[in-house]
């Protein structure tokens, strides 16, 4: 058995087949997770292995993940957490990520999981390993496996002996399962978590030598591309595809409403599309200008994550009778696309009734399951192999580039490559929702927010609870039928659940005459909140600070997914052009027990900057079930031009366990910008974006 | 026939003389280290050198390049070394997933030979046209001030 075929064979076999790789192995069984959220379809896998290492002969220790490397650094902080438990240098720890022939099932990487669940895992893991290697040392050199030290990938006992980890596991054939129980190091003990080790492959990154799923190339592979509909929900009546079959080398593949063509390089295929005569059938579709109200008007019966949520304490209407003042405001956020700079991308190979797919995904196994259903095969004949992909932002989950490549692939004879286009992405992926909010508040004249009523409608559950004390709550959320195919994005809607809270607590703090910062101070009880408000304070001057004419300050907090965020912004109004420009940021973010400093520092800069985009400009312009403005000089993305001097402060608490970073920081910008606008010229912005096109006043 | 001059080393390739430099680059020559971000010339994931100066593969057809030094990441610096904007990148953590790198390192090659000492406002005004969407601005630009300081000490 080799490794690629390890993963489809009976958990005896496996271990046998552990048994016969030589060196030693650590194999850590885990109870089954429960259902993570955030995925789409679920599935029911075996899940008797969590992860494995193996170290060879060759002194490197190679670990096994399903987890994927879209940008966020994992492939360095969990060979990090190895290096840290093996007590061995990072440069010695290979991963093997995302790789469904070869390492364990694993529900995908998205929702901040990576750091609070599968870095513990492999710290067991390498912890046990480390045991093993002692051990072996003990009998080598007739001691006690106590007596038995390792540092820095070397092994030393008594009287000045020492081994590599190769010369003990040479000619061994090693089995250890453990458990989850195993203990790992305390972070005040931590070496190598906790400093800032760099990028695992930067130097492939900067010489263009790392191959992205688009840039797999097999020998005689073809190009393939697919027909697209005129708009959404539009169904194939009748195709005449002999034009572009005329064309040499072109195999045109139709099946239900898919169409597309394969041919020798990428032009001739596209050549080959647009000769396909297509009659599409058109079904009416929802309008933009009625998007918000649709929303509300059409609930989806939705079960489980995504479907209907509630949660009441007390009682709004006694709260809302004990307030001086009551607010009632309606804030809504657009669709946007994540707009990963590599588009969705797949190279499909058939060989033997065996299909191999290279494709940049979060999900690889959900990918693989998407497969396996398309082609009716099973699971075991489809490998799905994730190269470290152009970024996901939560975008990236659902297989269809890898179906497409699939098909064309199967007809075709040959493998096969799906480039889309920057179109394609923005069109035919999947977009954050758009989303509707209403709350309705009561707060006493001291500032005690006494009730707070919450409907989320459509743009989801992630953080829809307040963070703050108040007596009285009633959140719900109500799914709705999208207009749009829309799916998870960074942080999910913990961003648009921001947005709405954040914005109302401002508008609640100056209904009350207080000041933002202290407003929010005074109704939290949640240290770690509290924490993180006042390090951005600090930091930013928020009491000291003098405001020129037409600039503001604004602040925003949360909490989600294990992190806590404090964003304070500047921003300054133009009010005759009417340009809004984020001139500064501040954010404070704390997430437990920090595992790679400058990597946790860049991505909380990248949120900051992602998340200006969706606060300021960013938006899907849609109509008949088209998209207007598919590309990036119609889509507006942050740039050079529009990055604010950004300062980060992060708060390290090495008490409490790490948790992710990449996403939970974007959550405060949009309200901290908005609050900030507010401050600036007294415009109250209810809306994401907040100025498309500049403030009009 | 259509000879091109990519890194040194002559090619020839059929395709026809209006097909943008991009794809010959990338599915002909296999040199996969330029990226398709846009198509439009408006990301430059695609930056490649031409006589030194940063050009946009995706929207530039092959007439354009004949007889001219097309330089592309893979050829950036000989093997095994690095130039020091790629070291400058590396040292700054001027990079996510890493897609936007090459284009990003290309276009700064190309500004730092035309302006040694760029203040934040020219590299702003000269790297707008390059888009990182893991928002890892603050750090490129870091990187291109360091590998400017780098090789005006150099030189
Ligand atoms: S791909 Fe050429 S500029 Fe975007
Ligand atoms: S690092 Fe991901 S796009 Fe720049």
């Amino acid at each position: 058995m080799t490794p690629a075929g390890l993963w489809s064979h009976a958990v005896m076999d496996r271990r046998e087949f552990f048994r016969t790789l030589g060196g030693v192995v650590v194999l850590l069984t885990a109870e089954p997770l429960e259902a993570q959220q955030g995925s789409g379809a679920s599935q029911a896998a075996p899940r008797d292995i969590a992860a494995w290492l193996h170290i060879g002969e060759d002194n490197v220790t190679t670990v096994f993940t399903g987890k994927v490397e879209v940008g966020q650094d994992i492939r360095t902080s969990l060979a990090q957490a190895v290096a840290e438990e093996l007590h061995a240098p990072v440069s010695s720890i290979r991963l093997v990520m995302g790789d469904t022939d070869r390492v364990p099932f694993d529900m995908g990487t998205f929702g901040s999981r990576t750091t609070p669940f599968m870095a513990p895992q492999l710290r067991r893991a390498a912890a046990a390993m480390r045991q093993v290697l002692a051990e072996l040392a003990a009998e080598r050199w007739g001691c006690s496996p106590e007596a038995v030290t390792i540092e820095a990938g070397l092994v030393k006992g008594p009287a000045g002996k020492t081994a590599t980890f190769s010369e003990l596991t040479k000619g061994q054939r090693i089995l250890k399962e453990i458990g989850e129980s195993t203990p790992l190091a305390r972070p005040e003990h931590w070496k190598t978590l906790g400093s800032s080790v760099p990028k695992a492959n930067g130097v492939a990154l900067v010489t263009g030598r790392h191959e992205f799923p688009s840039d797999i190339r097999l020998p005689g592979m073809l190009y393939g591309k697919v027909l697209r509909p005129p708009a959404f929900g539009a169904t194939l009546v009748s195709a005449d595809p002999s034009q572009a079959e005329r064309i040499p080398g072109v195999t045109v593949v139709r099946e239900g409403n898919f169409i597309g063509a394969a041919a020798p390089d990428e032009a001739t295929a596209s050549q080959a599309v647009a000769a396909i005569r297509a009659e599409w059938k058109l079904t009416p579709q929802p309008r933009a200008a009625e998007l918000f109200d649709y929303l509300k008007k059409n609930p989806a019966p939705m079960e489980g994550f995504g479907g209907a949520s509630r949660h009441v304490v007390g009682d709004v209407s006694q709260g809302l009778a004990a307030a001086d003042h009551q607010l009632r405001q309606s804030y809504t956020v657009a669709y946007i696309a994540h707009a990963p700079l590599e588009p969705r991308a797949a190279v499909a190979h058939w060989e033997n009734g065996k299909l191999t797919v290279w494709t940049g995904t979060q999900r690889p196994f959900g990918v693989r399951s998407e497969l396996a259903r398309a082609f009716g095969v099973s699971e075991t004949q489809v490998r799905v192999i994730v190269p470290d992909t152009g970024s996901g932002y939560g975008g990236k989950h659902a297989g269809d580039a890898a179906i497409e490549a699939a098909r064309l692939a199967r007809a075709a004879g040959k493998p096969v490559k799906v480039v889309w286009t920057r179109e394609e992405e923005f069109t035919w992926a999947y977009f954050r929702p758009a989303g509707v909010i209403e709350v309705t508040s009561g707060v006493r004249r001291d500032g005690i927010v006494t009730a707070w009523e919450f409907h989320n409608y459509n743009s989801g559950p992630a953080a829809i609870r307040t963070p703050y004390a108040i007596e009285h709550q009633h959140i719900e959320f109500h799914p709705a039928r999208s207009p749009l195919r829309q799916g998870s994005y960074r942080a999910l809607a913990a961003t648009a659940n921001h947005f709405a809270r954040e914005t109302h607590m401002d508008e609640l703090a100056a209904l009350v005459g207080m000041d933002p910062l202290e407003f929010r101070l005074k109704n939290s009880k949640d240290p770690r909140l509290r924490a993180v408000l006042a390090a951005a304070a600090e930091k930013f001057g928020w009491s000291r600070r003098q405001k020129a004419s037409g600039t503001g300050f604004g602040v925003a907090a949360g909490f989600e997914k294990g992190g806590y965020v404090a964003t304070c912004a500047e921003v300054s109004v133009d009010r005759t052009s009417g340009a809004v420009r984020v001139v500064r940021v501040v954010e404070a973010f704390e997430c437990g027990a920090i595992v790679n400093p400058d990597h946790l520092r860049s991505q909380v800069e990248g949120c900051i900057v992602m998340g200006l985009g969706g606060a300021l400009f960013e938006a899907i312009e849609f109509e008949d079930g088209r998209i207007l403005n598919p590309r990036f000089s119609n889509y507006r993305v942050p740039r050079f031009s529009d990055l604010p001097q950004i300062e980060v402060v992060l708060l390290d608490r090495k008490d409490l366990p790490p948790a992710g970073g990449g996403e939970t920081p974007i959550v405060g910008i949009a309200p901290a910008v908005g609050n900030a606008v507010f401050g600036a010229v007294g415009v109250r912005l209810r809306a994401l974006p907040l100025v498309p096109h500049g403030l009009k006043t | 026939m259509i000879e091109l001059h990519v890194n040194g080393k002559t090619y020839t390739t059929g395709a026809p003389s209006e097909r943008p430099l991009l794809g010959v680059l990338r599915d002909e020559l296999g040199l996969t280290g330029t990226k398709y971000g846009c198509g439009e010339g408006v990301c430059g994931a695609c930056t490649v050198l031409v006589d030194g100066r940063a050009v946009r593969s995706c929207v530039t057809p092959l007439r354009a390049v004949v007889g001219r030094a097309i330089t592309t990441i893979e050829g950036l610096a000989p093997k095994d070394r690095l130039h020091p904007v790629q070291e400058a990148f590396l040292e700054a953590g001027a990079m996510q997933c890493g897609y936007c790198t090459p284009g990003m390192i290309l276009s700064a090659v190309a500004l730092l030979s035309r302006h040694p000492d760029p203040g934040i406002a020219e590299i702003v005004r000269f790297m707008d046209g390059n888009i990182c969407r893991c928002g890892v601005y603050s750090r490129i630009i870091a990187a291109i001030r360091s590998a400017a300081a780098k090789m005006r000490r150099t030189v």
